[in-house]
């Protein structure tokens, strides 16, 4: 899902320092924030929200659409749960370095619940003009502006980077989608794909990949079948293999994960693919010509 | 975090899975020592490396003698990038059959997954990949877990010298194991099927989650350090990723993706990256302790700064950048290019601090750059 204005946000964590100043960030763009967790704070008021002990807690005052997590890595588990038993329909997870086998326990719990999970290690989501999701610059006009062009990208300050790119060139964005840059993710780059294909509003989509993993190659059989133009750019391709960059996903073993198979896999299904991100907006042109002719 | 087999067996012991006898040796006269204890013995070379047999690192000894020569000789070896400074003296265990077992983190499934060989040994690789039959993969529930009849039906139809339930015990204490030490691989290779009708571990190799560290805290200290250069390691200390590129342009962004992107066009406008190093996340405070690193590289010819403000706010990193900038005073040139959130701050810090303009387009400053690292080569 998109998210959007009438959509009820519930903070998790929202009494913390990044959680105040994002939440305020996020009221201030357009975000319907219905609620809070902090267990230690529950039934006061913060940011002119209730603040609640626990996701379910709130879930019975309050109708909960997404819950957002503002969530130190060794407390992200049982956050989530919580969220996937309140009966959220969406949990956007921010948090990095969550230990692997939470991360798994989180997908089973959502997936036992019926719950969408984006990320872990996701920047959010963005529906310029509109409302976000997340730690992205929504509000920064120079980055973010609306228009007709779906972002996805597993990095935040990447997909800032393309965002700006666009905006630059007299694009807009229809819908930023941060998938997250962790190896196992709820919403794959391809899950996204299909999502903004499936939106009315987005006449092309931008996919910002990295190497390691499959996900570059598995979007790319769904873009294939797809109407839409899709432009992708895969940041890495200067990077040594076996060298663990940062983000838990982008790592090269062998040749699983390489640059040169993602870009091929993406080619071969119709993708134009950029060297650098700047050339992003020069290509979605041609895309859209060539459709329009 | 690698573990090498003398850390892990110990792992495996505890969880109820049966090692043979064995002991540490530095040099000869221990392992001559050792070897009188335990009798007939295999001598390993200790590396955090998978290819120690066909390297010549594992020698079966017959007398303290030669397990003595045989610790001479193995220590000192290079294996796979790896120096040996240790191996393990373990009593030999003549067995009849020799099996691959492990559990890993799947990240198609989401899930944990179990792989299991009546192949194992030394080819086990090849013998996967020649006859992928030969490897069964049995998907795990993690809400669930691995139980003893799921186990056992899982090896239906291997001939396991009527030890098939024994096997299934042992995967079941080596998926507990998997979970209770937080994972990623924990993996046997050979699992062996003994003479005298036991099951026994005869090696081990273990990758626990890094990002697990804090609440595996008990074992970490046996982890096999990791191979870094004297900057990275400076690096790592710091809670940053520093990796050397032996180019000469540094480059200094937030976030893995953005940094990334930007040594892809510092190469992509004919440059040569110096260095992979991200402040991104929780890290965005650091530019300062990140500056120095960074200077320290003797190549570096000229520094590109390519912050993209999302979570990690543009003008705190260029506050503490540009203040350490001023006190260190380098000689090379610097160019920037900020974006994002903090960016008119970070933008007016540059300004009037350095008296440098910032790049409005990323592919500008990293022209710059890259002229620049080619004039001062």
């Amino acid at each position: 899902m998109i998210v959007r204005k009438e959509h009820r946000v519930l903070v998790q964590g929202i009494t913390g320092k990044q959680g105040t100043f994002w939440t305020q960030a996020m009221q201030d763009y357009g975000t319907t924030v219905v609620a809070g967790v902090n267990p230690s704070k529950a039934g006061t008021t913060h940011l002119e929200v209730p603040v609640y002990a626990c996701a379910v807690d709130a879930a019975r005052d309050i109708g909960i659409d997404v819950s957002v997590m503002f969530i130190p890595p060794m407390a992200a588990r049982a956050a989530a749960i919580d969220a996937c038993e309140a009966g959220v329909k969406m949990i956007v997870c921010l948090t990095e370095h969550i230990p692997a086998h939470d991360v798994m326990e989180m997908h089973a719990a959502a997936a036992a619940n019926g719950v969408r999970i984006v990320g872990p290690n996701t920047a959010g989501l963005v529906t310029p003009g509109e409302c976000f999701v997340g730690i992205m610059p929504a509000f920064n006009a120079k980055v973010f502006k609306p228009g007709d062009i779906g972002v996805i990208s597993r990095s935040g300050s990447l997909g800032t980077l393309v965002s700006l790119n666009l905006t630059q060139s007299g694009f807009g964005q229809s819908a930023f989608y941060g998938v997250g840059g962790d190896p196992m993710i709820g919403t794959t780059s391809r899950d996204a794909l299909e999502i903004l294909d499936a939106d009315d509003r987005t006449k092309a989509i931008v996919l910002c990949g990295e190497i390691g993993g499959s996900a570059e190659e598995s979007a790319a059989e769904y873009a294939a079948t797809m109407s839409k133009p899709v432009v992708a750019f895969i940041a890495g391709k200067a990077s040594p293999p076996d060298k663990k960059m940062g983000h838990a996903g982008a790592i090269v073993s062998g040749s699983s994960g390489a640059y040169g198979s993602k870009r091929a896999a993406l080619e071969a299904a119709g993708v134009a693919v950029a060297d650098v991100p700047s050339q992003i907006p020069v290509l979605l042109k041609e895309g859209l010509d060539r459709k329009a002719a | 975090m690698n573990f090498e087999e003398y850390a892990a067996k110990p792992l495996l012991a505890k969880a109820g899975i049966a090692v043979p006898d064995s002991e540490l040796a530095w040099e000869g006269e221990t392992a001559w020592r050792i070897a009188e204890r335990i009798g007939k013995c295999v001598v390993k070379a200790q590396v955090p490396t998978g290819k120690r047999g066909k390297a010549g690192g594992i020698k079966l000894a017959s007398t303290p003698d030669e397990a003595k020569a045989h610790t001479e000789s193995i220590i000192g070896m290079e294996i796979d990038g790896h120096l040996v400074e240790k191996v393990l003296i373990e009593a030999q265990v003549p067995f009849a059959k020799e099996l691959y077992v492990a559990v890993l983190n799947d990240t198609a499934s989401k899930n944990p997954m179990v792989l299991f060989s009546s192949m194992g040994g030394m080819n086990v690789e090849e013998v996967a990949e020649q006859d992928p039959d030969a490897m069964r993969k049995i998907p795990v529930d993690i809400s669930r877990g691995l139980n003893f009849d799921a186990a056992l039906s899982a090896l239906k139809g291997c001939a396991l010298d009527g030890l098939e339930k024994d096997v299934a015990e042992v995967l079941v204490r080596l998926y507990q194991a998997y979970r209770d030490y937080d994972a990623e691989l924990l993996e046997i290779n050979p699992l062996v099927l003994t003479q005298d009708n036991r099951v026994v571990a005869l090696d081990c190799k273990l990758t626990v989650d890094d990002s697990a560290a804090s609440r595996q805290a008990e074992i970490i200290g046996q982890a096999a350090p990791e191979k870094m250069t004297a900057l990275e390691a400076k690096a790592h200390d710091a809670g940053l990723k520093y990796i050397d590129l032996g180019g000469s342009v540094g480059v200094l962004a937030n976030g893995a993706g953005l940094t990334m992107t930007t040594m892809d066009a510092v190469t992509y406008y004919g440059g040569t990256p110096a260095n992979f190093l991200e402040i991104g996340g929780e890290a965005y405070t650091k530019s300062r302790i990140a500056l120095t690193i960074l200077l320290e590289n003797t190549d570096i010819r000229s520094l590109l700064v390519n912050f993209c403000g999302a979570f990690a706010r543009t003008d705190v990193m260029t506050e503490g950048l540009v203040s350490a900038w001023r006190e260190l005073a380098p000689s090379i040139p610097i160019f920037f290019t900020i974006h994002g959130t903090g960016e008119d701050e970070a933008v007016k810090i540059v300004r009037d601090q350095l008296g440098l303009e910032p790049f409005d387009l990323m592919d500008d400053a990293v022209k710059a750059a890259v002229n620049a690292a080619a004039e001062a080569a």
